[in-house]
């Protein structure tokens, strides 16, 4: 025969964001530690090698931060004009940057002077990095060219002169010491061999380019460049794979998530915005207070660092794993316990009668099972159900009503408990998913307690309160409902091709007006 | 060719089985009970019907054993008589004609040759209790006529009668009374509750009686749910009673053990009551039935009970209150709101069955296939409660959709209502909920219908409510990166005019929509939603719509409530036709352009066919039912008949059913379905000796033809037949499933005994042919054969020819094979 089926609570949908693996993964971090810079921060870089200070670039300093630190733990501030895009080697020991006046200078990072000067750019360069071999680094300038330099030596190994107009960003492979990327404001990105002398791929971004990466598989190329964010395949020749238009502001820089499952892209209107590297799609989104320059992500995604325009340097720190185990749980049954008998296997002359699995049933269930309504009742009327699921409160009072004994499960209240029934129907009387099943109760409970009203200054108090509520609530559906009429107007004077309406009117009404006895 | 004069109304199963008690056979293996006018045999194990037991003319109103030979079944009927079964073959022994209309039938073991029954004398509602004579004769039919007064002014329920302690004494109760006759002593004690001569109102009326089978103790039920336990009543003064009350209502009915020692009780509640020690303390329970119990029985052996519900349905329930089977027949309790549906996929019957429940019947077995449980929540059984309803269901996209519309209203303002969507899930083959849709209007919906079209890429479904709203629902992709799911949206909401949106209609090919909105009719295009066209003829509000199919699908037809039935053309947006016709329901044909309109006059139903091309009907069937007819469907035919008659040819490839306000199924027929069904019981009957579980059927009977085949193949063995003989014997071997076949060891021996037997024959007259088969690849085996019968009909010559044949030469071999194919069949006409 059939069991008992359970109340069926009503499900609502969840307003606002929803709740997925990546919003928790991506809001559990701690509140921002806000770092005020001389001026605008245009570069953010961690160091690949333990343990992860980072290097920040805002008007001619560079600092370097360590993990948990909110004062430098070192500063590069012997800059001539702003510096740009320092950038730590490999093996974290190393910085480059360039600067205003063209030059690139490569500093140790125990050091204060530069320990080279690559001198060759007429103008500012914006973009250098190491190539995969440690002993180069690339950088481009201002002045269209793109130029390999040999630390050794510090000679400038290649001139490229592709690009027709300024170079602001690139970046090197991480797996092939001879092919880097370059953007320009040619709204190109070009990729160039060293061995060849020349780009070997040449893309139309189609704005200029404002940042590059490369996939660590080299496989995938992302260019920011406008509102416009668009990965391509390198392996097919530079075929554009998607086009992703998700900020209304220019996008300023890329990122790529530890995991290299999440792509982040921080961009003018304020916002930073957490792709899938599978669907391309946004999973998730974070609101800044200005617009952003720079964006790092620490190793394991420990640590997000932003840069903004107006030099201030948000640094979130991933929360610790919370202890919930701190408090001595109680102690449950070995595994043995429940797979006991579990994995027996049958024998060939055996028959196999499973047991009957028990259904749980909640405690409100169990109860409505029994017709035990009152307590039923005053299960889900606890403070934990009633503020965290008052959905569930609402359900069960629904099916009282349904079996025809809401009635005598309210009654026989004494204060403490009228006055809790009262506070539910306070909080949530108004709320237009509950309103039909509340103000039904709300009537029986006045029409039960009117001949006691007066006995108890709390009950009344409550009484008065949900009065009020109400007449305001009317107050308001009348306001409502004015809007409506005038919105009708607006709409018949329109002239209209269309004979239907098809405008739908919404009004959750209260169809009762029920008037208290004070 | 089928008879044409025969096309009748005929009833279609689904009838009523817990009309009476249910009994059980001595040794339990078989449940039988009252079914219209037939009485049925259940097997208690497999919940198989075994046999129907056919023969009154009128509905059967209780059934007993033969107490003097346990494997003979009583009944009796409406139709005066008494007929005597035996069970096992399904075969009338006896018909006693008593020549009134019997309500009841008791039989006790110690008056051998005479009945009890129940029997109505002049007054409508005063019955009497007689006992009727059988006399011993021969012959089939004997008339009963020595009936002896037992008790007068008793209840017309066989309930309110018990015979007690091996038949002493008779028992009956009828409002607040108990009488009690000894037939020692010829005398009658009556007892009477102080309290009901006290208080008008009081409602302790008796409802049903039990007696103790081995003490005097008489259980009685009340209609307050009480129940009284009655002793020392041979006492006019010192009687007594003890009271039990559970039930908070009326208890429908009592049993006792077959010991004694337990008595069970039902009600309402739905739950099965077993009182032991006859102590209030020592209560068991088996909770929630499903309907109410409107009878309990037990078996003669004493390990089993059984309890009959009014939802048609009979439980047989273990002595240690466990369900253990249940035979559920057409569920019939409550309102039809649904309609008449069928599911694409099983061609069942859907419409409403337990509250809440969408049923799917079979219409071939007579045979509820099983409950889709829609609104699922916990049913309180209680007669003040308004209970949500099932209103609307529709399938859509080949059975792989079904959509749902429950209801509840309270007050006026206060209604409740959902819409679920559910999928057919091909792994589990049942459907599961997908979309939960609440409130999808603001009021009452009045008519769901999905897009049936076969392009059509996206399942669309459109309801219309009274608010003045129709609304587009289709099915949309809500998958992200985390989840797949998809989900039913609400795409476009049309009105006009503020109307009441009363009917939906796709057309066939599913380009366009028309939705009624009371007295007009309006086409929407269905890719855009928008408006073409409307029609009104102001003829009264529009009830039924239906495009026409197929070469008619430029109709559209609407029955109004004023009794006009429209035809609009939609190439020329005009009236084609409209005529005159209060139609009750109408139902296009899926697999023809016909329509089938019933119509309501005040002497009953008539049924009119028609294409929509033409006004003219095909067929006019009056008077189909005395009765409302309150709905219809087009059931797809398996095999298609040929009437040729031009009247019929619209049942050639679909059958129509109807349901009457009373709730019987009916359809036309040229036979009755209970002649459809007895091929099957003939083929049961044949099985007398096995226990009767289908498999059993299917192994017994191969079995029997596999000893058949052995036997055959010994003498095979003997007589050396040719091989042509052996060869349906095998081929049926191989053709038949392996799931029902003897074990392999068993088969072989004789498997390849046979092939082994052939291969000796063939041998011997084919080993020339085979040589030569290379070259003469294309000379067929046909022709072969052919040659092989024409060796058989002159074997004098031949046979003396292939003896020769072996020791000639290939050459010569070949030359001889052309001879052979040489016609010689002239010889023998010579």
């Amino acid at each position: 025969m059939a069991g008992y089926k359970p109340v069926a609570i009503q499900t609502y949908p969840i307003l606002g964001e929803k709740i997925t693996q990546d919003t928790q993964y991506w809001n559990n971090y701690k509140t921002p530690v806000q770092i005020k810079e001389f001026g605008a921060v245009s570069k953010v870089d961690f160091s690949p090698q333990p343990p992860y200070n980072y290097a920040v670039t805002a008007s001619s300093r560079i600092h370097i931060y360590g993990r948990y630190s909110q004062e430098p733990i070192k500063t590069f501030s012997r800059f001539k004009d702003t510096a740009y895009c320092a950038t730590f080697r490999q093996d974290g020991r190393l910085l480059v940057a360039g600067s205003e006046d063209g030059r690139v200078q490569l500093f140790d990072i125990s050091g204060r002077a530069p320990l080279r000067q690559f001198e060759g750019h007429t103008k500012a360069v914006h973009t250098v990095d190491f190539t995969a071999d440690k002993y180069h680094v690339v950088s481009g300038a201002d002045d269209y060219t793109v130029k390999l330099w040999d630390i050794p030596n510090s000679k400038e190994v290649l001139t490229f002169k592709e690009h027709s107009d300024y170079v602001r960003c690139g970046c090197a492979s991480k797996l092939n010491p001879d092919l880097f990327v370059t953007g320009s404001y040619d709204h190109t990105v070009k990729m160039f061999d060293a061995r060849t002398n020349q780009s070997v791929i040449s893309v139309e971004h189609g704005q200029p380019v404002e940042s590059v990466l490369l996939f660590p598989s080299g496989g995938l190329l992302v260019s920011a460049g406008g509102r416009y964010v668009k990965v391509w395949d390198v392996l097919k020749g530079g075929q554009l794979l998607v086009s992703l238009k998700n900020h209304h502001k220019t996008v300023t820089c890329l990122c790529l998530g530890s995991s290299g499952q999440r792509l982040l892209s921080g961009s003018l209107d304020r916002k930073v915005k957490v792709y899938s590297t599978t669907s391309y799609k946004v999973v998730h989104s974070f609101d800044y207070a200005a617009s952003i320059l720079s964006l790092a992500l620490a190793h394991e995604d420990e640590t997000i660092v932003v840069g903004m325009t107006n030099g201030i340097l948000s640094v979130k720190h991933r929360k610790s794993e919370a202890k919930k185990d701190s408090l001595p749980r109680r102690r449950r049954p070995a595994y043995r316990t429940f797979i006991k008998g579990k994995n027996y296997m049958k024998q060939r002359d055996d028959i196999l009668i499973n047991r009957p699995s028990k259904k749980h049933l909640e405690l409100y269930d169990r109860d409505l099972k029994n017709f035990r309504i009152s307590k039923a009742l005053d299960r889900v009327l606890e403070p934990s159900c009633t503020i965290q699921t008052p959905e569930v409160t609402v359900s069960i009072i629904k099916e009282l009503n349904r079996r025809g004994v809401l009635a005598n499960a309210l009654a026989g209240r004494d204060e403490k408990e009228i006055s809790r029934v009262l506070n539910f129907l306070i909080r949530n009387l108004s709320q237009p998913r509950f309103a039909p099943v509340l103000i039904n109760a709300a009537e029986i409970i006045i029409d039960i307690y009117l001949p006691v009203i007066g006995q108890s200054p709390v009950v009344d108090k409550k009484f008065l309160v949900l009065q009020g509520l109400v007449e305001k609530e009317i107050d308001y559906q009348r306001e409502l409902l004015e809007t409506l009429g005038m919105m009708d107007m607006l709409f018949a004077t329109m002239t209209r091709k269309e004979s239907t309406s098809i405008l739908q009117h919404t009004s959750d009404g209260f169809p009762e007006k029920k008037k208290m006895e004070s | 060719m089928v008879e044409e004069e025969g096309v009748r109304v005929v009833r279609c199963g689904g009838s009523e089985l817990n009309f009476r008690r249910a009994v059980f056979s001595a040794d339990s293996k078989y449940i039988f009970c009252v079914s219209g006018d037939f009485v049925k045999v259940y097997s208690t194990a497999t919940e198989e019907c075994v046999h129907i037991l056919q023969g009154h003319r009128n509905l059967v109103t209780g059934i007993q054993l033969n107490p003097s030979n346990h494997l003979q079944l009583y009944s009796c009927s409406f139709d005066g008589t008494i007929k005597l079964w035996d069970y096992v073959d399904g075969i009338l022994i006896k018909t006693f004609i008593v020549g009134h209309k019997l309500h009841a039938l008791f039989a006790i073991a110690r008056a051998e040759d005479s009945v009890f029954v129940t029997i109505n004398k002049e007054k409508p509602d005063v019955f009497q209790l007689v006992s009727v004579k059988l006399p011993k004769s021969s012959s089939q039919e004997i008339e009963a006529k020595e009936l002896s007064f037992v008790l007068d002014y008793i209840n017309q329920s066989p309930k309110c009668i018990a015979f007690g302690h091996e038949g002493e004494y008779v028992a009956v109760v009828r409002d607040f009374y108990l009488s009690v006759y000894f037939f020692k002593k010829k005398k009658t004690s009556r007892f009477t509750l102080s309290s009901s001569r006290n208080k008008k109102r009081a409602k302790n009326n008796f409802t049903c009686v039990a007696c103790h089978p081995k003490e005097d103790c008489i259980a009685t039920g009340h209609k307050d749910g009480k129940i009284r336990l009655w002793r020392n009543f041979d006492d006019d003064k010192k009687y007594t009673y003890t009271c039990l009350h559970w039930h908070h209502d009326m208890v429908m009915d009592l049993a006792f053990s077959v010991t004694g020692t337990s008595l069970l009780s039902g009600g309402r509640e739905s739950v099965l009551v077993e009182w032991r020690d006859a102590a209030e303390k020592n209560k068991e329970f088996l909770p929630r039935l499903g309907a109410t119990i409107e009878h309990i029985s037990v078996s003669p052996a004493g390990d089993l009970f059984c309890t009959s519900h009014s939802d048609n349905k009979i439980i047989v329930i273990h002595r240690n209150l466990e369900a253990s089977a249940v035979i559920q027949g057409l569920v019939k309790d409550s309102n039809i709101f649904t309609g008449l549906m069928i599911d694409p996929r099983t061609k069942a019957l859907v419409l409403n069955g337990k509250p809440g429940h969408l049923q799917f019947y079979s219409l071939q077995s007579d045979k509820q296939l099983y409950n889709l449980d829609i609104v699922q929540q916990e049913y309180i059984n209680d007669y003040s409660l308004i209970q949500i309803e099932l209103t609307k269901a529709a399938f859509g996209c080949y059975g792989n959709w079904l959509a749902t519309v429950e209801q509840r209203q309270e007050k006026k303002t206060e209604l409740e209502m959902q819409m679920k969507l559910w999928m057919y899930n091909k792994k589990t083959q049942g459907f599961v909920l997908n979309t939960k849709v609440n409130m999808p209007h603001e009021d009452h919906i009045t008519a769901l219908c999905f897009c049936n079209a076969e392009k059509s890429e996206n399942p669309t479904l459109v309801t219309t409510s009274k608010d003045g709203h129709f609304k587009v629902w289709i099915l949309t992709d809500d998958s992200d990166i985390y989840k797949k799911a998809v989900g039913w949206t609400c795409d476009f909401v049309g009105s006009y005019h503020k109307y009441q949106a009363t009917n939906c209609c796709f057309s066939e090919d599913g380009s366009l929509l028309a939705v009624s909105f009371e007295e007009i009719v309006t086409i929407w295009d269905s890719e855009t939603w928008e408006l073409k066209c409307t029609f009104c003829q102001r003829a009264g509000k529009i009830r039924h719509l239906c495009f026409g199919r197929l070469t008619c699908s430029k109709y559209l037809l609407g029955a109004t409530e004023n009794g006009i039935l429209c035809c609009w053309n939609l190439l020329s947006c005009a009236l084609e036709w409209s005529a005159k016709l209060n139609v009750r329901v109408m139902e296009p044909d899926p697999n023809s352009e016909n329509i089938a309109a019933v119509s309501r006059s005040s002497v009953g139903s008539d049924l009119f066919v028609f294409k929509p091309s033409e006004p003219r009907p095909l067929c006019i069937q009056k008077n189909i039912s005395r009765e409302e007819v309150q709905w219809g469907v087009f059931v797809p035919r398996d095999v298609p008949e040929s009437f040729t008659s031009e009247a019929y040819q619209w049942l050639n490839r679909s059958q129509f059913y109807f349901l009457t306000k009373s709730q019987s199924l009916l359809t036309f027929s040229t036979k009755s379905p209970e002649e459809k069904l007895t091929p099957t019981s003939k083929q049961l009957l044949a099985e007398e000796s096995l226990p009767n579980t289908p498999f059993y059927f299917i192994l017994g009977k191969h079995r029997q033809q596999q000893h058949e085949k052995l036997n055959a193949a010994l003498e095979n063995e003997l007589v050396q037949l040719p091989l042509t003989e052996n060869i349906p014997a095998i081929s049926e071997l191989l053709h038949t499933p392996a799931h029902v076949l003897p074990s392999a060891s068993f088969l072989c021996s004789m498997f390849v005994n046979s092939l082994l037997l052939s291969k000796e024959s063939k041998s011997a007259e084919e080993t020339p042919n085979d040589v030569d088969m290379e070259e003469e690849k294309e000379s067929d085996d046909s022709d072969e054969e052919n040659d092989f019968t024409e060796k058989v009909q002159d074997t004098d010559n031949t046979d003396l020819g292939e003896d020769i044949i072996h020791q000639l030469s290939k050459s010569e071999e070949k030359e001889l094979r052309k001879f052979r194919k040489v016609d010689y069949s002239w010889i023998t006409a010579l």
